[in-house]
């Protein structure tokens, strides 16, 4: 799988309350949460991102709680992966879970600024910047399952359950 | 050699488990609250299309984010969770008023020691206090464990954080691992089980651990840890939880140590807006305040509301500012009840809200206004959190946060405790 889009760059210890905040999260209509997306840090954010735009960001993205809606409000705004120096844990296991890329890249977050191109090679694990290519850590075989599914629900009916 | 986490794991699975393994094993408790719980059903029911779960006696819920609910929206979205949690025959349903989750849990006694246990709130981690293995979950792993009883982990590495030394008077829990979130950073633990351990821990009470354990994750850890006491088999035996699991990491085996002196730890606030932006109370004594919050699941326990009555008793919050108490659960609020602390604060100008999260993450109760400053005992003061994006947070101890009461402005506890 190979994912090409244009960067848009965060820091470190971005935490899912600056991603949305919890006020926002109180309902089944999913077309609110990308409406807020990042306004903790970016209030203008959402109407800036296009379909297919990355997200690249610095060290434990998706810190602090455990709401999927930071993940979905990602993949709902149309970002196709997030690549980070490293992610929070129930932040990165939301966003396989929801078909979105996670992509942890050590040393991304020098090699990019905001409006760079990039190409992530899932299967040759690569990451190929203006600046160069860097290595990512390859998934493990499931987790690779669950996002060629798109996400854990439907792993869940085709792989576990034999739908 | 292995660590308490592995040898959790090893138990589970019948075999040999190190860090860094890929593994999905059984979960032995599963809990959500009425936050995540729409999504968690959702998932489940509509899009997973399951409408029976081979183990309802192993999941809990506990309503506690909107307790009571503060628009209809709300109170729409838990009669969802609680039709459902009725039509899958989910066992436990503590309903509103009965407390936070991450209290009640253990207070009702499904907490026992070895556990694997799975919460779909990223303060799951508290729960590492009684030595089982506790990690928070999203909405869709928390579907996916109701549907198989399983999950996949990946066995964390272990930081250990050996503590020896003993805290000063006016100096707590949560100082202390303020204290370590200020020297180790908010990913200083990322994806690591944080253990807590070295000859302190045992001067520390069930309520002390709780308090280190739940502010694990801030420092981007998947678990916290401490190894059992008399005093928590006590606890635990006296919820009718009984232990067969008392083991603890070998020496030698933790990925990463790291040795604290308590003596050394003075009255500490998180400033805004990140939980390692720590500084010790003395660097912004003074700093005028609006709101003062008590309670949370770091800090809404009986010995939390003790020491602020202690503090509180006989004197008055100063104008202007509104102190929020909340008790962690109705067993806390009775015994504070009890106690006389409830009538001492609300003496002193408190007022005290319905067991549950209450203002802590911004929702109801006490949501600030643009420029407010707040101080709360509770785990985060990001951007937003309580409120207006302008407003900011500074993370105390229940004294810090009951003598900044008193002064409106943020204060150093010392000086009002015998
Ligand atoms: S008290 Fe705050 S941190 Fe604890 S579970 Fe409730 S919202 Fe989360």
């Amino acid at each position: 799988m190979k994912i090409r889009g244009k960067v848009w760059k965060f820091g470190d210890d971005v935490n899912t309350d600056v991603i949305i905040p919890a006020r926002y999260l109180r309902t089944f209509d999913s077309s609110v949460w990308p409406q807020h997306v990042m306004e903790g840090i970016d209030p203008e954010f959402s109407k800036k991102v296009q379909p297919g735009d990355i997200i690249v960001a610095g060290r434990n993205f998706g810190c602090g709680s455990s709401r999927e809606q930071a993940a979905l409000a990602i993949k709902l705004a149309g970002i196709a992966a997030v690549v980070a120096e490293s992610f929070g844990w129930i932040f990165f296991r939301n966003a396989i879970n929801n078909g979105l890329p996670a992509v942890e890249c050590p040393g991304i977050s020098k090699a990019v600024e905001t409006g760079d191109l990039i190409e992530i090679d899932l299967e040759k694990g690569v990451v190929s910047t203006p600046r160069g290519i860097l290595q990512i850590k390859p998934y493990p075989v499931f987790m690779r399952e669950i996002l060629a599914h798109g996400g854990l629900v439907e792993y869940f009916k085709r792989k576990i359950r034999g739908d | 050699m292995s660590t308490a986490v592995e040898k959790i794991f090893a138990r589970t699975l019948g075999r040999r488990v190190e860090a860094g393994d890929f593994v999905e094993a059984p979960v032995d408790l599963m809990y959500f609250h009425d936050g995540t719980g729409p999504l968690v059903l959702k998932h489940l029911v509509e899009e997973m299309e399951v409408t029976s779960i081979p183990h309802p006696e192993r999941t809990v819920i506990v309503f506690d984010h909107s307790a009571p609910p503060h628009n209809d929206q709300v109170a729409d979205l838990q009669r969802y969770v609680r039709k459902w949690a009725s039509k899958l025959r989910i066992k436990y349903l503590y309903d509103l008023g009965e407390g936070i989750c991450h209290q009640v849990v253990p207070e009702k006694g499904h907490v026992k020691p070895g556990q694997i246990i799975i919460g779909a709130d990223s303060h799951t981690c508290t729960l590492g206090a009684f030595a089982a293995f506790a990690t928070g979950i999203g909405a869709t792993d928390m579907s996916y464990a109701l549907a198989t009883s399983t999950l996949w982990f990946k066995v964390p590495e272990t930081l250990q954080v050996k503590m020896k030394g003993s805290l000063s008077r006016g100096v707590y829990s949560k100082d202390l691992i303020l204290y370590i979130a200020g020297r180790l950073s908010a990913s200083g633990a990322l994806g690591k089980t944080l253990e807590f351990s070295g000859p302190a821990l045992a001067s520390f009470s069930v309520a002390d651990r709780m308090t280190l354990c739940n502010m694990a994750v801030e420092l981007g850890a998947i678990s916290g840890f401490c190894p059992v006491n008399e005093d928590v088999l006590k606890f635990l035996r006296s919820r009718g939880a009984h232990a067969d699991f008392t083991s603890s990491t070998d020496e030698g085996a933790a990925d990463e140590v790291v040795e604290v002196d308590c003596s050394e730890v003075e009255p500490m606030v998180a400033a805004p807006s990140t939980v390692d932006n720590v500084k010790p109370v003395a660097d912004v004594e003074g700093t005028p305040v609006d709101e003062v919050f008590i309670g949370s699941c770091t800090n809404g326990r009986i010995e939390d509301l003790r020491v602020a009555a202690a503090i509180l008793k006989e004197r008055r919050v100063a104008e202007g500012v509104r102190l929020v108490v909340v008790p962690a659960s109705r067993e806390v609020y009775l015994q504070a009840l009890r106690e006389g602390i409830i009538e001492e604060l609300l003496k002193a100008g408190a007022m005290i809200g319905v067991p549950g999260c209450g203002p802590c993450l911004g929702l109801h109760m006490g949501v600030l206004a643009d420029g407010e400053v707040a101080v709360s005992t509770a785990n985060r003061n990001f951007v937003g959190r309580m409120g207006s994006k302008k407003a900011r947070i500074y993370l105390a101890s229940p004294a810090t946060a009951a003598a900044s009461a008193v002064e409106g402005r943020i204060a150093d506890p010392r000086r009002y405790l015998p």
